[in-house]
C-alpha cells in the first residue's frame, strides 16, 4: 500500500494526492498574490504624488479592475481551497479527498483561466477596464473587446470553484473518522463546510450574471440595456447577490485558520466551540439578505434603505460572538507569541477595525457620503488583508513544519510579521482619512489636499510588498532547511494533523484513527 | 463511493438550479417587482382607461424632460414643458424629435418617473415609448402621448416629473434585422 509520489512532471499533472494538490493550490495562489501585488504597486506609484507620472489613466483602470479579480479569484480563494486540500483530510482523519480526480480536475483548469485574464493585458483595447465589479454598461456597452475573455476567465473559475465546493463538502459529509461527529470537527472543517456551500449557492449565479453580459455583448439580448427595455440596476443586485456571500467566502476559512491557532498558543481550549459553529452558520446565513447595502445611492425605496441596514448591523452581532470567543480563548492563558500567533492577534484586532469602519458604512444616510470614496477601500482591504491574507499567512507558518517536515526561521518570521503590520497600517489606514475627506475610489490623479496621505500609503504599500518577498524566502528555507520539526511541532496541539509525523507522510490515515 | 456519487448529485442540481435561477428567475422577478413599486421610476404598459370620474378637488402638476443618451445626436423635447391635472382626466401632450444627421435612425424612449411612488399611479393610454421611433435622415415627428393621473396618487404627490431618455438603437436594430 505505501508507495511514494511519482517521479517527474506528470507527477503533478496526474496526482489525485490530496497534498500535491494542495501544494500546487497554494504556489498557485502565491504566485497570483504576487502578480496582484505588482498591479497594486503600480497603482500606488502613480498615487504617490499627484498628477499623472507613470501610467496612462487607461493602464491604471485596468491595474485596478485587474489588481482585485487576481487578488479575489486568484490569491485568496485558491490559497482557502489548497489549505482546506491540504488540511480537512487530516484533520477528519480522512485517507484523502471524496472526488479526487476532479480535485485534479479543479486544480488544473485554474492556470488556464487566469493565463487567458492575464492575457488581455495585451490585447487590443487593453485588459478589463471597469473595476472588479464589473457594472454594466462599463461591462458590456462600453467595455474593451477583451471583455468576453474576462467572461469564459470568470466561467472556468468559478467552475473550478464549484468543483472544489462539492469535493469538500462531499469529503466531510462521507469521510470523517468513526467518532467525529459534526460537533468535533475543528472549527476550519466547520467554516469551510459552510464556505463551501455559500460556493455552490453563488458561484451559478455569478456565471449566470457573466453569462447575461455575453448574451447582451454579442447576441443582441437587453438584460442591462435600457433601451431594449433592461436595467443596468439589475446588473448591481445580481452582481451583489454574488459579491456579498463571496466576501463571507474570503473571510469565513480565515475564521476556522484563527480558531485553530489561537487555543494552541494561548495553551487553551478553544472558548465556547458550539458558538463559533452557530455565529458562523448566522454570518452565513445574512450574508444572503444584506446585498444592497453595495449600493445604497443606486435609488431605494427608504423601506429597502432600512431594511438592508438593520441587517447589515445585525451580522456584527455573530462577528462579535467570534470576537469575544477568540479574546477569552486568550484571556489568562500561557500565551507565546510564535509567528503564527502573531499574525492571528493581528488578525483579530486589524479585523475588528475593518468591522468597525464596515459599521460606519452599513449606516445608510452616512453612506451617501462614503460611498465610493477611498474609505471604502480602506475598509474592505482592512477586512482582507489583515483577514484573508494574514489568516493564510498564519496557517501557513502553523502548519508549514507538518508539510514540509522543518522548522520556519522564528527571527524571520517575526521579522516579516512586523514588516507586514506596520507597512499594512501605514498603506490602509491612512485612507480613512483621504475618503472621509472626500477622496473618491479608481482615480489615477487627485487634488493636492490628499498628496500626503498617499504618499504615506505608497510608502506602506512597497513595504508591504517587501515583506511578502522575505515570506517566500523564508518558506523556500525552511523547505531545502535540516531543522526538523516534531511530529507535534507545537506545544501540546489540538487536532489529528498532529498525530502523524513531520514532514505529513504521503498517504496518511489509509486506516481511520481511533478517537478518544 | 456511492455515497458520494449522492452527494455529487445533489450539489450539482443544485449548481444548477442557482444558474437557472440567476438568469432565468431573477431578470423576470425584478421587472415584476419594479412593476408593482415603482421601482427606479418604471412606468408599466399601456393602460385601458377606466372611467372613474374627474376629481376636480386637486390638481397635480405634471412636469416633462427629455434627454438624448450620450451620443445620441437628435432634437428631443417636450412641446410644453409642465401642466396642471386633475386626477382621473385624460390628457395627450407631444414631444418633438427630429433627426438631423444624413442617415436613417431608430430611437427608443424609456420613461422615469420621479417621485417613485408616483410611478404605479401614472398610467400611460398611448406613449410613442411603446414602439421605437424610426425617423429617415432630417425626419422630424411630433410624438404623441396621452395619460392619466390615477385618483388614488397620495395627497402629498403635487408634482410629478416624466422623464424620457433618447436611446440610439439604430445599430441594434440593424443587428435584429440581420438575425
Amino acid at each position: 500500500m505505501a508507495h511514494g509520489p511519482a517521479k517527474g512532471l506528470t507527477r503533478w499533472l496526474y496526482t489525485t494526492n490530496h497534498k500535491d494538490i494542495g501544494s500546487m493550490y497554494l504556489w498557485f495562489s502565491f504566485a497570483m498574490f504576487l502578480l496582484g501585488g505588482v498591479f497594486a504597486l503600480v497603482i500606488r506609484a502613480e498615487l504617490f504624488e499627484p498628477g499623472l507620472q507613470i501610467v496612462e489613466p487607461e493602464l491604471f483602470n485596468q491595474m485596478t479592475t485587474m489588481h482585485g479579480l487576481i487578488m479575489v479569484f486568484g490569491a485568496v480563494m485558491p490559497a482557502f481551497v489548497g489549505l482546506a486540500n491540504w488540511m480537512i483530510p487530516m484533520m477528519i482523519g480522512a485517507p484523502d479527498m471524496a472526488l479526487p480526480r476532479m480535485n485534479n480536475w479543479s486544480f488544473w483548469i485554474l492556470p488556464f483561466a487566469f493565463a487567458m485574464l492575464t492575457g488581455t493585458l495585451f490585447m487590443d483595447g487593453g485588459a478589463p477596464n471597469f473595476g472588479w465589479t464589473f457594472y454594466a454598461p462599463l461591462s458590456t456597452t462600453y467595455a474593451p473587446p477583451s471583455v468576453t475573455f474576462f467572461i469564459f476567465a470568470v466561467h472556468i473559475m468559478g467552475a473550478s470553484s464549484i468543483m472544489g465546493s462539492i469535493n469538500i463538502i462531499a469529503t466531510i459529509i462521507n469521510l470523517r473518522a468513526p467518532g467525529m461527529t459534526y460537533m468535533k470537527m475543528p472549527l476550519f472543517v466547520w467554516t469551510w463546510l459552510i464556505t463551501a456551500y455559500l460556493l455552490i449557492a453563488v458561484m451559478p449565479v455569478l456565471a449566470g450574471v457573466v453569462t447575461m453580459m455575453l448574451f447582451d455583448i454579442h447576441f443582441g439580448t437587453s438584460f442591462f440595456d435600457a433601451a431594449g427595455g433592461g436595467d443596468p440596476v439589475l446588473f448591481q443586485h445580481v452582481f451583489w447577490f454574488f459579491g456579498h456571500p463571496e466576501v463571507y467566502i474570503m473571510i469565513l476559512p480565515a475564521f476556522g485558520i484563527v480558531s485553530a491557532i489561537i487555543p494552541t498558543f494561548a495553551r487553551k481550549p478553544l472558548f465556547g466551540y458550539s458558538s463559533m459553529v452557530y455565529a458562523t452558520s448566522s454570518i452565513a446565513f445574512l450574508s444572503f439578505v444584506v446585498w444592497a447595502h453595495h449600493m445604497f445611492t443606486v435609488g431605494m425605496p427608504l423601506a429597502g434603505e432600512l431594511a438592508f441596514m438593520y441587517m447589515t448591523m445585525l451580522i456584527a452581532v455573530p462577528t462579535g460572538v467570534k470576537v469575544f470567543n477568540w479574546i477569552a480563548t486568550m484571556f489568562r492563558g500561557s500565551m507565546t507569541f510564535e509567528t503564527p500567533m502573531l499574525f492571528s492577534v493581528a488578525f483579530v484586532i486589524l479585523f475588528s477595525i475593518g468591522g468597525f469602519s464596515g459599521l460606519m458604512l452599513a449606516i445608510a444616510p452616512a453612506d451617501f457620503q462614503y460611498h465610493d470614496t477611498y474609505f471604502v477601500v480602506a475598509h474592505f482591504h482592512y477586512v482582507l488583508v489583515p483577514g484573508a491574507i494574514f489568516s493564510i499567512t498564519a496557517g501557513v507558518y502553523y502548519w508549514l513544519p507538518k508539510w514540509c517536515g522543518n522548522m520556519y526561521n522564528e527571527t524571520m518570521g517575526k521579522t516579516h510579521f512586523w514588516l507586514a503590520f506596520i507597512g499594512l497600517n501605514l498603506t490602509f489606514f491612512p485612507m480613512h482619512f483621504a475618503g472621509l475627506a472626500g477622496m473618491p475610489r479608481r482615480i489615477p490623479d487627485y487634488n493636492m489636499m490628499f498628496a500626503d496621505w498617499n504618499m504615506l500609503s505608497s510608502i506602506g504599500a512597497f513595504l508591504f510588498a517587501g515583506a511578502q518577498i522575505l515570506f517566500l524566502y523564508n518558506v523556500i528555507a525552511t523547505i531545502r532547511s535540516n531543522n526538523k520539526a516534531t511530529a507535534e511541532v507545537w506545544e501540546n496541539p489540538e487536532g489529528l494533523e498532529w498525530t502523524v509525523p513531520s514532514p505529513a507522510p504521503y498517504h496518511t490515515f489509509s486506516k481511520p484513527p481511533k478517537l478518544s | 463511493m456511492d455515497a458520494n456519487y449522492k452527494v455529487t448529485v445533489k450539489l450539482t442540481i443544485l449548481v444548477v438550479g442557482m444558474f437557472v435561477f440567476a438568469i432565468f428567475i431573477l431578470p423576470p422577478l425584478y421587472d415584476v417587482f419594479c412593476d408593482i413599486t415603482g421601482l427606479n421610476g418604471k412606468t408599466g404598459k399601456q393602460y385601458k382607461a377606466v372611467s372613474a370620474g374627474i376629481d376636480k378637488s386637486r390638481t397635480v402638476k405634471v412636469q416633462f424632460l427629455a434627454t438624448n443618451n450620450e451620443t445620441m445626436p437628435w432634437h428631443f423635447k417636450p412641446m410644453m414643458s409642465e401642466i396642471r391635472v386633475h386626477p382621473g382626466e385624460e390628457i395627450e401632450v407631444k414631444f418633438y424629435a427630429k433627426n438631423p444627421t444624413k442617415n436613417d435612425m431608430v430611437g427608443q424612449a424609456v420613461p422615469s418617473v420621479i417621485p417613485f411612488k408616483a410611478a404605479e399611479y401614472f398610467h400611460k393610454t398611448e406613449c410613442f415609448c411603446f414602439n421605437n421611433q424610426p425617423l429617415k435622415a432630417g425626419e422630424s415627428a411630433e410624438l404623441p402621448l396621452r395619460f392619466i393621473v390615477d385618483r388614488d396618487v397620495a395627497k402629498t404627490v403635487n408634482t410629478i416629473t416624466l422623464s424620457y431618455t433618447m436611446f440610439d438603437i439604430t445599430a441594434a436594430k440593424a443587428v435584429s434585422i440581420n438575425n
